[in-house]
């Protein structure tokens, strides 16, 4: 296969760029090669999109599991208080 | 400013607060527990280390996170044989082993959701939640430490004790399996 082909062929390695570019700039070969893989492939276009889809909505699973109101209860912390006090008082 | 300590109110003012931070990222309500417990008691020891520079939730939670960290480090390192390699095995037939292109069953379809307000869907979120948990714990670690917690790639290298190639290696690895359970969960 010549290279050009590979790059065409490879979303192994498409959606590893994808997956770099998300956290870290690419290098200027990399760029193009993912410019030049994803003008050619429809699943690593959808790939590409669902992959930032995805981190968005993970960011929004934690914030809103966040605000769920886990509580501790209240015998648990008027003894961690305590125990607090101890220690304090220790010093 | 210069920000002060007052562990008299600490329970109060905080303990909620870190009891949720840690289990929406170790999903497991008795070691959240324990977590916020040995946070408050480890801040004591330190209170004369206190600079200031930080509010007192910051500190705390600084100390959380260095706990869950030790808790990401010890199951990943029990579990990382079995999981680990369970995970991979399901990737194996995602890409033609010779091409690299997708194998056309595995290929990637559109959810549907993609261009709507995809952050008010209930059902996708609970999807999601399911698939993050079935990730390997090192995988989940390195995902939450870049996307939620935002530290640096080096800085989560140097605390799960991954190299670098390791580490872009696991993130590839940990958005195509948690995109694929989504494809197959969700369509």
């Amino acid at each position: 296969m010549n290279h050009l082909k590979k790059i065409v062929y490879n979303c192994k390695q498409a959606t590893y760029l994808i997956e770099k570019k998300s956290i870290k700039r690419l290098s200027f070969h990399e760029i193009i090669e993912l410019r030049i893989h994803l003008f050619g492939c429809s699943f690593c276009r959808i790939y590409s999109k669902q992959s930032r889809v995805i981190n968005d909505m993970v960011q929004e699973l934690f914030r809103s599991s966040m605000q769920s109101g886990y509580r501790l209860n209240d015998d648990f912390k008027k003894e961690l208080q305590q125990r607090i006090e101890d220690g304090l008082n220790k010093n | 400013m210069h920000h002060q300590l007052n562990p008299h109110q600490w329970v109060a003012a905080h303990a909620d607060y870190l009891y949720a931070f840690a289990i929406t990222r170790l999903n497991d309500e008795e070691r959240a527990k324990d977590l916020v417990q040995e946070t408050f008691l480890a801040a004591l020891e330190r209170i004369g280390g206190f600079e200031g520079k930080a509010s007192e939730r910051t500190w705390l939670t600084a100390i959380l996170k260095n706990k869950i960290i030790d808790v990401y480090r010890k199951k990943s390192s029990r579990l990382k044989i079995t999981s680990v390699i369970d995970a991979e095995r399901e990737q194996e037939d995602f890409f033609d082993a010779e091409t690299g292109h997708w194998i056309v069953e595995h290929g990637p379809k559109e959810f549907g959701i993609e261009d709507k307000d995809h952050l008010v869907n209930k059902e996708f979120e609970s999807i999601l939640q399911k698939c993050l948990q079935k990730l390997p714990v090192l995988w989940r670690a390195v995902f939450t430490m870049k996307h939620i917690d935002d530290e640096p790639a080096d800085v989560i290298c140097a605390e799960l004790k991954v190299s670098a190639s390791n580490f872009w290696v696991i993130t590839h690895r940990t958005k195509l399996n948690l995109r694929a359970c989504l494809q197959k969960n969700w369509i």
